[in-house]
């Protein structure tokens, strides 16, 4: 919170108290804002709140524990298809989402364990395109196994997934208050989401300082130098890998539930270098950098599409750019631009615990 | 048997391709350290150019031979792909060059899509026919396999193009220049090679390697489609790392190998897990490859250079 709250523009320095709150309610207002352009856009900040979770956990791997990991969407796709397969109409299944979402979590985790048991000794380059096979090997298997045992039923996928159920109380129907006044589904699902990663950003924000966070920061710094002072970096790159598809698993059953379907579709290389972008765009290794990057990034293609399409339309009489090559347009260039004006992002991590200048500045002598 | 000697055939066309765009990678990743992502797009935009062209000629000169068409297509395609290297490389690798080496990579990852993107609003999303000048009509079979001349121009036409890039690296004064700025960019500086147009001239020999390919593996399959170049190009990627990345023999090598395991493995598949997995799976090979070649052999076939440069 105090990392989010300095990186509000103008208020965060002079007045985190105040920015703390602002975020506060902004957070609770956005999606009363939202609907008063019409219940798509409250829809696409269920999907924004989605992503900022999947950008934490790749913030996690990538940020904090500097291994690069082109396949994070695999975890997502391990969560939402276990939430499928535990709660849908497809085997008969339906346990309760308080079962479902801890499995998912669960078997998310695991893959994470299996991604990283092989690919220890491996950095840089080649972690970054070994995670990316992975990635597509699960794809791969997430389009065919339903043949000749009908497992993920293939490139149709699962339908009809139950909804988000806490204690009874079902998040996909409008809560009446009174016969006029109803809240709709969307915004319970909003609230919902808000406190999830709220959880995680508390969550992260404690593990970062804590003894692993910290020897995740020297890993990631110096590999050798982490090594020689007992740090067990084989341990902490199979807890990085873990925790981070823990996120994934998460935001993948939450998702499953929202959106009732589940297709290899929606987890496609694309998407990987979707929440990579975020996390890069916004700056890594910071809890702030990663929440506005995929706020930005996955509001603004939602925003291009709706005022593009119009504006098309008007000047040439036609539609030049579909709104899905604008989402690749605007994630490319992101990607590209960001690494050549401003590589550390959008809000650069404050360099903690290992640089030089930092020390000095906080007067710690040397 | 026959069908063997089939797979082996198809094996070694395909295997051609990968060897030419692994090429690319081996010879970026050499003197840069840097897996250039976006070269399995030039690929794809290599065949697309050709396409193009090859439809304009079509409308404009309707009786034109096939053999000239296919030249003036490819005489178009490689200098558009070598112009977009070397841009590539002037924008956004040059200046990249000292930075973190996180920062060039995601860099190459954008540059892909960005290519993809700019291929999907010029040739839209759908697949294109691509024409096939040369025959595909199969000879005279030997010992019961059949073989088009496309596939004889492919196998062919890589050995050549592989033979004369050896020559070129290995016994002349620009070759010698490459290897020294891999070897080390400051003392090949120090000893009066221009560091920077050596680079840009790599990312531009690369880019015509990647043409050529871009327009057999269209030829071969008969079509062409915006994202066609991106799995090619990681497939190529993990035949460099296979025969030992930085090493050109080894690029050819793993070519070869790769194209071998992946018709192999599509052809019997089905029968080695008794029908539980099928051709389908066949983009898999690659990445299983790719993980067992860096967990057991980080140095690849021929190579000699160590797995955890970050």
């Amino acid at each position: 919170m105090n990392e989010l709250a300095s990186a509000v523009p103008w208020l965060g320095r002079r007045n985190p108290q105040a920015a703390r709150w602002l975020i506060i309610i902004v957070a609770i207002a956005a999606p009363l804002v939202a609907v008063l352009f019409g219940r798509t856009w409250v829809r696409v900040l269920d999907f924004a709140l989605l992503y900022v979770m999947l950008a934490l956990g790749l913030n996690l791997v990538v940020g904090f524990a500097g291994l690069l990991d082109l396949g994070y969407i695999a975890f997502y796709a391990v969560g939402a298809y276990t939430a499928a397969f535990l709660a849908s109409p497809h085997f008969g299944v339906h346990l309760p989402f308080w079962i479902v979402l801890p499995v998912a979590a669960g078997c998310a985790a695991l893959a994470g364990i299996m991604l990283g048991f092989p690919v220890l000794r491996l950095r840089g380059d080649y972690l970054a395109i070994v995670t990316l096979g992975f990635g597509e090997i699960v794809r791969i298997f997430l389009n065919n196994l339903n043949y000749p045992v009908n497992i993920t039923n293939g490139p149709q996928g699962i339908n009809a997934l139950d909804p988000l159920v806490l204690f009874g109380w079902d998040l996909s129907r409008n809560l009446d208050i009174t016969e006029n006044l109803s809240i709709n589904s969307l915004f319970l699902y909003y609230y919902f989401f808000l406190a999830c990663v709220a959880g995680s950003i508390v969550f992260i924000q404690r593990l970062q300082v804590s003894r692993v966070g910290r020897a995740w920061a020297a890993m990631r710094d110096d590999e050798l130098a982490a090594k020689a002072i007992g740090i067990n970096t084989r341990n902490l790159k199979l807890l990085a890998f873990s925790l981070g598809a823990t996120f994934g698993g998460v935001a993948g059953g939450l998702f499953g539930a929202f959106q009732g379907f589940v297709s290899p579709e929606s987890f496609s290389l694309m998407e990987s270098i979707a929440v990579l972008t975020m996390v890069v765009f916004g700056g890594m290794g910071n809890v702030a950098g990663a929440i506005a990057g995929a706020l930005i990034l996955s509001a603004l293609p939602e925003i291009l599409r709706h005022l593009a399409l119009p504006v098309q339309q008007t000047l040439f009489g036609t539609v030049l750019l579909d709104p899905e090559v604008l989402r690749m347009l605007l994630l490319s260039l992101a990607m590209i631009l960001m690494m050549l004006l401003k590589p550390a992002g959008l809000i650069p991590a404050n360099a903690r615990y290992s640089h030089v200048e930092h020390l000095k500045r906080h007067g710690v002598s040397r | 048997m026959e069908i063997f000697l089939q797979q082996l055939v198809n094996g070694l066309v395909v295997g051609s391709v990968y060897a030419l765009v692994a090429l690319g990678y081996t010879m970026v990743y050499g003197i840069l350290g840097l897996i250039n992502f976006a070269h399995g797009d030039l690929v794809m935009v290599g065949a697309m150019t050709a396409l193009q062209t090859m439809l304009f000629l079509m409308g404009a000169a309707p009786g034109m031979s096939p053999l000239a068409m296919l030249t003036l297509s490819l005489a178009v395609a490689i200098p558009v792909c070598m112009l977009l290297g070397y841009t590539m490389e002037r924008l956004a690798y040059r200046r990249l060059r000292n930075a973190p080496r996180l920062a060039p990579l995601i860099t190459a990852i954008g540059m892909s899509f960005l290519l993809q993107t700019i291929a999907m609003i010029l040739w839209g999303r759908n697949y294109h026919t691509f024409p096939q000048l040369i025959s595909t009509v199969p000879l005279q079979p030997v010992a019961g396999v059949f073989v088009t001349p496309i596939q004889v121009t492919i196998v062919v036409g890589s050995a050549l193009i592989m033979a004369a890039l050896i020559v070129l690296v290995t016994k002349t004064r620009l070759g010698r220049a490459m290897r020294a700025t891999a070897e080390n960019h400051r003392v090949a500086a120090l000893m009066g090679v221009d560091t920077n147009l050596i680079i840009a001239l790599t990312f531009v020999i690369d880019a015509a390697l990647a043409a050529v390919a871009g327009v057999m593996y269209a030829s071969n399959y008969g079509i062409a489609h915006y994202g066609m170049g991106f799995m090619p190009g990681l497939k190529a990627f993990t035949a460099a790392v296979l025969g030992g990345i930085g090493n050109l023999g080894g690029a050819m090598l793993g070519g070869i190998v790769l194209g071998l395991v992946e018709s192999f493995g599509a052809g019997y598949i089905e029968h080695m897990t008794f029908g539980l997995l099928n051709s389908s799976y066949q983009d898999i090979f690659a990445f299983i490859i790719l993980g067992l070649v860096l967990i057991f052999r980080p140095t690849g076939l021929l190579g000699e250079r160590v797995s955890d440069r970050a």
